[in-house]
């Protein structure tokens, strides 16, 4: 099945979303597709429709209703057969996304650091605890420790004690001194601060230590405790759920796969948000991690552009600027620090997928090595999870991606010619 | 680094590595220089099938002689190399396919390689998601698998045990051989009397004018799926389909690996030089092996990417002298490098050492094609 | 009010509401979802469809994320 759209938005987070609003403002086709069940990404997982009416998230999915977007939701994008073609895989269907514009909005993932025990069912991300809770888990009573570094832990401490669980910490591992010019240049941002009373608030009980970090956890068929080392001290805490994330790191395999310029680990992009392809255009977290204001003027920025309204977009620019500012203070902020680079030993596992040891891998000179030798990355998540934490630790970097960026299914690496031919019949709804 | 040796091997593919430990087992220093890292090209990019092929006399005699170095070295080699003899079956569709399984038993069996005719029912037998009916097949029983570049660095391993002294050099890009010196870009020179290409399909950079041209290849690899596949699976149908001709073409060709992974192949293309995915070949394979493993389609592919294979026109390798006297070709293995890297150090370092060889060097000497590369013969057989 | 769906999940019914993924299901269920090629019992650890440390056999399907895969009527599971 093959559809065309003035404009394509990959991902449907809030730069997404207000990418989508923004291209599809002077009457374009546009399409919005993402991975996911329901739209939201990861921060608005489970919000839309479903927030206070007059909430910021509110107001978008109004917007996103009001607009003539097409939502192609549970349809992960895993190839780019040709120059203006996305190809997306859902249960063994394929679909065709043509384009004359693309925006990647592709967001962030949370960066995981290996540590003893790391493997162990029940230790996870700090978002990823969010999402299970979201998608069904009962946490009511249940014993957590959120650790890692960024701002999303607090939001998920937050979460989670809504949501019923016993929160017992969070763990941060910058130290007090670096938070500290963070916290202070909030003032300089209101709307920060009163997000981050609110999430204060709620959790205004649950210790909130610095220099503080996972060192080991333990337990049997799953996790039992955490070992934790809060400013030298070493504590040792039962828990049912360890939610663990050391930050963001960008989504940037459909980007690379494309051909866009990377640096940093993030797309490059020019003032319009267009990256080295000039037809392709990037927005939110891919660009750099930044946070939801950055993301939603990005993502309309993008959109504007895309449909041709750059006097519009232009004036999107100082807002732009002041979270750019934002963001760059909070990389600052919760910049990892060299500690965590003695976190594994040799034994502790870096490759999940192949189940590969942080000591095999590092005897090689590079990751294409170290994949090439160990197997270490050539697993179905192709070197995410794996690869991320070894750029960390080792300043390792390769970035080569290839088809599909996805595990897909063998059929639907078909070229779209001889699909068409036995889809022909095929008209279903996405 | 000390800047003379006995010897310098340029690549540490796995034809380089069998040279490395061929001649550091014969008590020469040796250096090996390259660029990327140890089995990284073709090595890193091919299935690692060893196989006996019976295309000519000449390609026989190196893959069986080179499948029996395999199996010796075979108890030793560690479990990441993933060495496991699966056998190969050349897979009949039709009657005339049948008749080819019939003189390829013959072949075999008149020069001591172990085969059994398969009929429709065993093959089914032996590989149950093979579609049906097919007509049968001919089981080449010794053929064996292997994972490619951690079987080179097994060999580059075992090399510097044999010989302490050994020198392995990677990230150095060689800009120049000849005269006894090897020329690094960065301009360091090191001398050595006997210089070894065995670059692949790169070789005409560092030896201008020899016969090797890129042949692209494409392999997808699978999730795990233990037990779907046993053999290695190659179609005899190539004989009817453009495989050996100008065409770009597709064949059915897949291999089980230890981890329960699939390797799904085989295509060949002519004068692509761009390493990206080609789409419409990568689809025409798939639907080339549906048509013998319907079943294909329903598994989980985790990556496709492409390779060049070094060519040649007559399908020999290049193994032995130049003009330049100090300059030696272990190239031009095209899709059998694996199988034929052990044969194609040991001849060589019989030639280097004067030692008698198991088989004759002369079908692969790269003179063979020297007088004749400007000859239309020699380029209607490139191009036929 | 959400609907009830039922599921199986290791030939043991569960009920879950509508809306619930299966490897929130099967966390329910105090189940790990996997076995790693080592031998470790896994659950998920990204629960964004990045990580592959939630895949289950799902309706036959063997290597089937379940962090992003809504539960269905009468969904067999297999935890692997």
């Amino acid at each position: 099945m093959t559809r065309h759209f003035d404009t394509l938005v990959v991902g449907s987070g809030p730069a997404g979303i207000s990418a989508a609003i923004c291209a599809a403002e002077d009457g374009a086709e546009v399409g919005l597709v993402d991975d996911n069940p329901s739209a939201g990404g990861q921060i608005w997982r489970e919000s839309l429709g479903k927030h206070k009416p007059l909430s910021n998230v509110a107001k978008w999915h109004q917007r996103l209703l009001a607009a003539q977007v097409v939502s192609l939701q549970g349809w992960p994008v895993f190839d780019h057969p040709s120059a203006r073609t996305l190809r997306a895989e859902r249960g063994g269907k394929v679909i065709d996304l043509q384009f004359e514009n693309l925006i990647l909005a592709t967001g962030a993932r949370e960066l995981f650091l290996p540590f003893p025990g790391w493997t162990l069912p029940n230790v996870m991300g700090a978002g990823a605890l969010q999402a299970m809770v979201k998608g069904g888990l009962p946490v009511t009573g249940k014993r957590v420790v959120i650790a890692g570094s960024g701002p999303l832990l607090l939001a998920v401490a937050a979460y989670l004690k809504s949501a019923g669980a016993e929160v017992i910490c969070i763990c941060e591992q910058a130290s007090f001194a670096q938070l500290m010019p963070f916290a202070l240049a909030l003032l300089s941002t209101p709307a920060k601060i009163e997000e981050g009373l609110h999430y204060r608030g709620s959790t205004w009980k649950i210790p909130f230590h610095t220099s503080a970090w996972p060192v080991e956890a333990n337990g049997d068929q799953q996790l039992r405790d955490v070992t934790l080392s809060i400013r030298g001290k070493r504590k040792t805490i039962n828990c049912d759920y360890l939610a663990c994330g050391f930050h963001l790191v960008p989504n940037t395999e459909v980007a690379a796969l494309i051909g866009c310029d990377r640096q940093s680990g993030a797309i490059t992009v020019n003032e319009w948000q267009q990256t080295s392809i000039s037809n392709v255009y990037c927005a939110g977290e891919p660009t750099g991690i930044g946070g939801l204001e950055l993301s939603l003027i990005e993502g309309q920025i993008a959109g504007l552009v895309a449909s041709g309204q750059k006097e519009k977009a232009r004036s999107l620019f100082g807002q732009r600027e002041k979270w750019r500012r934002f963001a760059s203070r909070l990389s600052k902020a919760f910049a990892l620090r060299t500690e965590l680079r003695s976190l594994p030993d040799d034994t502790t596992l870096l490759c999940r997928c192949e189940d590969v040891s942080y000591g095999i891998v590092r005897q090689h000179r590079s990751w294409r090595d170290a994949k090439l030798h160990t197997r270490c990355g050539m697993g179905p998540c192709q070197g995410r999870i794996c690869g991320s934490a070894a750029e960390f630790l080792l300043g390792w970097n390769d970035g080569l991606v290839r088809p599909p960026v996805f595990p897909a299914l063998i059929s639907s690496l078909v070229s779209s010619q001889a699909h068409a031919q036995s889809e022909m019949q095929n008209t279903q709804e996405v | 680094m000390s800047g003379s040796f006995d010897a310098v091997v340029t690549g540490a593919g796995i034809v380089g590595a069998a040279c490395a430990l061929e001649l550091a087992s014969a008590g020469m220093h040796v250096a090996v220089i390259e660029r990327r890292g140890i089995g990284s090209g073709a090595t890193a990019a091919g299935m690692g099938h060893i196989v006996v092929m019976d295309d000519s006399e000449a390609q026989f005699a190196l893959t069986s002689y080179s499948q029996s170095l395999w199996q010796t070295l075979a108890p030793e080699l560690p479990a990441s190399v993933e060495y496991e003899r699966t056998g190969t079956i050349w897979v009949a569709a039709d009657d005339e396919e049948m008749a080819e399984v019939h003189r390829k038993l013959a072949f075999y069996t008149a020069r001591g390689i172990p085969v059994e005719v398969l009929d429709a029912q065993s093959l089914a037998e032996a590989e149950p998601n093979l579609r049906r009916p097919l007509a049968g097949g001919l089981r080449v029983i010794s053929d064996a698998v292997l994972y490619p570049p951690c079987a080179a660095g097994y060999l580059l391993e075992k090399a510097k045990q044999e010989q302490p002294a050994l020198e392995l050099i990677l990230g150095q890009d060689v800009a120049a051989i000849g005269s006894g010196r090897v020329v690094l870009r960065d301009g360091t020179q090191i001398h050595s009397p006997i210089i070894i290409n065995a670059t692949g399909s790169f070789a005409p950079e560092l030896t201008p004018g020899i016969a090797i041209k890129k042949r692209k290849g494409h392999l997808i690899i699978t999730d795990r799926y233990p037990d779907f596949l046993h053999h290695q699976l190659v179609e005899l149908g190539y004989l009817k389909s453009a495989h050996s001709s100008t065409a770009d073409s597709v064949a059915f060709n897949v291999q089980p690996r230890k981890t329960g992974q699939l390797l799904i192949g085989s295509s060949r293309q002519y004068g692509a030089e761009n390493s990206g995915i080609d789409r419409d070949i990568v689809s025409a394979m798939i639907e080339r092996a549906a048509l013998y493993m319907p079943q294909l389609a329903n598994l989980s592919a985790l990556r496709v990417w492409s390779g060049f294979r070094a060519a040649t026109p007559d399908k020999l390798p290049l193994i032995g002298p130049t003009e330049d006297v100090s300059v030696f070709l272990a190239t031009g293995h095209e899709g059998l490098g694996i199988t034929t890297s052990l044969a194609t150090a040991r001849l060589l370092a019989d030639h280097l050492l004067g030692r008698a060889s198991a088989i004759p060097l002369d079908p692969y000497l790269p003179s063979r094609l020297v007088n004749d590369s400007a000859s239309p013969s020699t380029v209607e057989m490139f191009h036929a | 009010m959400r609907e009830e769906i039922a599921i199986q999940i290791n030939g043991i019914t569960l009920t879950v509401l509508a809306g619930c993924t299966v490897a929130s299901a099967i966390g329910i269920s105090d189940l790990a979802c996997r076995t790693s090629v080592g031998g470790q019992l896994r659950g998920p650890l990204c629960a964004m469809g990045i990580c592959f440390e939630c895949r289950a056999m799902v309706n036959g399907q063997p290597h089937t994320r379940t962090c992003q895969l809504l539960c269905e009527p009468d969904m067999d599971i297999h935890t692997t």
